[in-house]
């Protein structure tokens, strides 16, 4: 069942970028910039932690997921430490991610040459 | 006073500059297309034994001018100057050919229009008498295109149906004052012009205006209509555009429905995925130096107007939210044959 | 006038111009996207039944998901994906990968400091600039009125 919901949450997610790229003249970048920042103003209001909740994966590993661990990483840390906490909290949840994107980023670029298309 | 100028903007050449040898090289993928047969080389790789695309493209351009140069029984010492450009930023691709064929080198840019651009000033500068011999080339190249235009090639986005697949190839054309071959015979620079286009993803109509007013253009200089051509080619404007370009000039009341044909439809086949066309410098120049040159020494074309469109815009320009400038410039080229 | 003339050539090319097949490509991106999270679900499902807890496990599903979308970048694989599935690969944290690879191993020979890691963040920068800032003005907002 927790496939079903997330294929169905995270393919809802992707539809919606669909059709920002068809229907505006949206470049890829502009719609990851969109869904990182709406990910995380729909957790601050409240909106996102029930998606995540039915949707699994399907919610977190679309990039609104970003911004969902980002945000909710921010409240937590002002809630423990105070208002220091809006700047360490977000990086620091999602601390793996953004490293695990900076090594793995950077080792492929080595290891491998861009291929021509055909 | 300009005795050769023709109209508002035709030259007229009266010692008719010959095209005496051609020499076309194209990637792999042109390689596939249904024009093969005319190319004179087709790589395997589009790294062409270079260690980048850039370096790959300059090498294309510079055995393009080699074989060409060869081709009409010369050496590059033979040749007075060559004129050619490219679409990578501060044209390296021409400039560092140049630079192992130590040949004068005269840099163009014109976009995708610099194949009729560099044929345009060779035949004027071999009309004034001032050289016997010049090269005019230019070559493009998808991979380095790509980079420096749009997205990084293992990015994975989509190519919307409107964009067009850069040609892989260059082409190049050695004019001479002498002997045989295919003559130049009218030019009519084009005026840069810019009807709003803002998509990067649309080149072709950004591009047709341009072309159909250097045509429009043409015909009121020459007085030349339809049935005085056997092919009208525009250079990289695709489906869309060349849709556009013919109704633009028909409203003008030039009818050019039956000889119109447009380079980067030719290039590809419908099955080779590059959506609405071909494009790109050597898009113009492989298919004109290599498929409308043949058929010009053979006769089978008499007469034919190259048209080769350029659209004049940089990442910078299209980031700040300019529009697209198109360009276009039309050589006649004739047949030697006798009869006309 | 000039602008009445841009505007009428403007609204002519787009009623000229083929419209990307929306149907199709909504299919693509749906099932992808789709396939691409359970993808990480098992990773995730696999990561608690090893003993982790839900949020490690969530950031493991993360950082593999991460791995796989750089792997296949690297393999001149994703973009193949990317061509039929578009926001279906681009939106999933794969797609974030995919774009910091993609140029960092285009522009390698423009070398390492200049190259790979200059270009590694021109596309994915800005996500991490506008996310990051987000969240630390949710914070403060959340800080001020609790």
């Amino acid at each position: 069942m927790d496939y079903v919901k997330a294929f169905v949450t995270g393919g809802a997610i992707c539809v919606i970028g669909q059709i920002l790229m068809d229907k505006t003249n949206l470049t890829p970048a502009h719609v990851l910039v969109f869904f990182v920042t709406a990910g995380a103003v729909l957790t601050a209001v409240g909106i996102y932690e029930p998606i995540v909740q039915f949707g699994g994966a399907g919610a977190t590993i679309p990039l609104t997921g970003f911004g969902y661990s980002l945000a909710k990483g921010a409240i937590k840390e002002v809630q423990t430490a105070g208002l220091i906490g809006a700047l360490t909290g977000g990086v620091k949840s999602t601390a793996g991610g953004i490293a695990a994107a900076v090594v793995f980023g950077y080792s492929m670029a080595v290891l491998f040459n861009p291929k021509s298309k055909k | 006073m300009a005795n050769n100028k023709v109209g508002q903007q035709t030259l007229k050449l009266n010692s008719h500059p010959k095209i005496i040898a051609t020499a076309s090289i194209v990637g792999p993928k042109e390689g596939e297309g249904p024009l093969k047969e005319y190319f004179d080389m087709v790589l395997q790789d589009d790294y062409f034994g270079e260690k980048s695309w850039e370096k790959a493209e300059s090498k294309i351009l510079r055995e393009t001018v080699k074989l060409a140069v060869q081709k009409a029984g010369l050496t590059p010492e033979d040749i007075h100057y060559m004129l050619g450009g490219d679409l990578l930023n501060q044209i390296i691709s021409a400039s560092f050919a140049a630079r192992e064929l130590k040949i004068p080198f005269f840099g163009l840019y014109g976009a995708c229009s610099t194949m009729a651009e560099s044929l345009t000033l060779g035949s004027i500068l071999i009309d004034g008498q001032y050289a016997d011999y010049v090269v005019a080339v230019t070559s493009s190249h998808f991979s380095s295109a790509e980079r420096q235009f749009r997205f990084p090639l293992e990015h994975g986005n989509q190519r919307p149906p409107t964009s067009q697949w850069t040609v892989t190839g260059s082409g190049a054309m050695v004019v001479a004052s002498g002997g045989e071959g295919p003559c130049v015979t009218y030019v009519t620079p084009g005026r840069v012009i810019d009807l709003g286009i803002k998509d990067a993803n649309n080149m072709g109509a950004a591009m047709a205006p341009a072309a159909a007013h250097t045509i429009v253009a043409h015909f009121r200089d020459t007085g030349f209509l339809q049935r005085d051509y056997d092919v009208i080619a525009t250079g990289d404007l695709g489906k869309i555009g060349k849709d556009i370009t013919q109704e633009m000039v028909l409203k003008e009341g030039y009818d050019i429905s039956l000889v119109y044909t447009d380079c980067g439809i030719e290039v590809f086949s419908d099955d080779q995925d590059v959506n609405s066309g071909g494009s790109g410098c050597g898009c113009s120049a492989v298919v004109t130096c290599g498929y409308f040159y043949d058929r010009l020494v053979k006769g089978e074309i008499k007469r034919m107007l190259l048209v080769a469109t350029g659209a004049l815009l940089s990442p910078t320009s299209s980031q700040q939210g300019e529009s697209i400038p198109g360009i276009a410039h039309a050589v006649t080229i004739e047949s030697m044959s006798k009869g006309r | 006038m000039d602008n009445q003339m841009k505007q009428q050539y403007n609204d002519y090319v787009k009623q000229k111009q083929p419209q990307p097949a929306l149907v199709k490509n909504l299919l693509w991106a749906f099932v992808v996207g789709g396939l691409i999270c359970d993808v990480g679900q098992f990773v995730i499902n696999a990561s608690v039944s090893f003993g982790f807890n839900k949020e490690e496990a969530s950031t493991i599903g993360v950082v593999v998901m991460i791995f796989l979308g750089a792997f296949l970048t690297g393999l001149g694989v994703y973009d193949q994906i990317g061509k039929r599935a578009g926001a279906g690969s681009i939106v999933p944290i794969t797609g974030f990968a995919n774009s910091i690879v993609s140029p960092a191993m285009e522009f390698k020979r423009e070398g390492y400091v200049f190259g790979v890691a200059a270009k590694m963040f021109v596309l994915a920068g800005p996500v991490l600039v506008y996310g990051i800032a987000t969240s630390v003005i949710i914070g403060i907002i959340y800080g001020i009125f609790s």
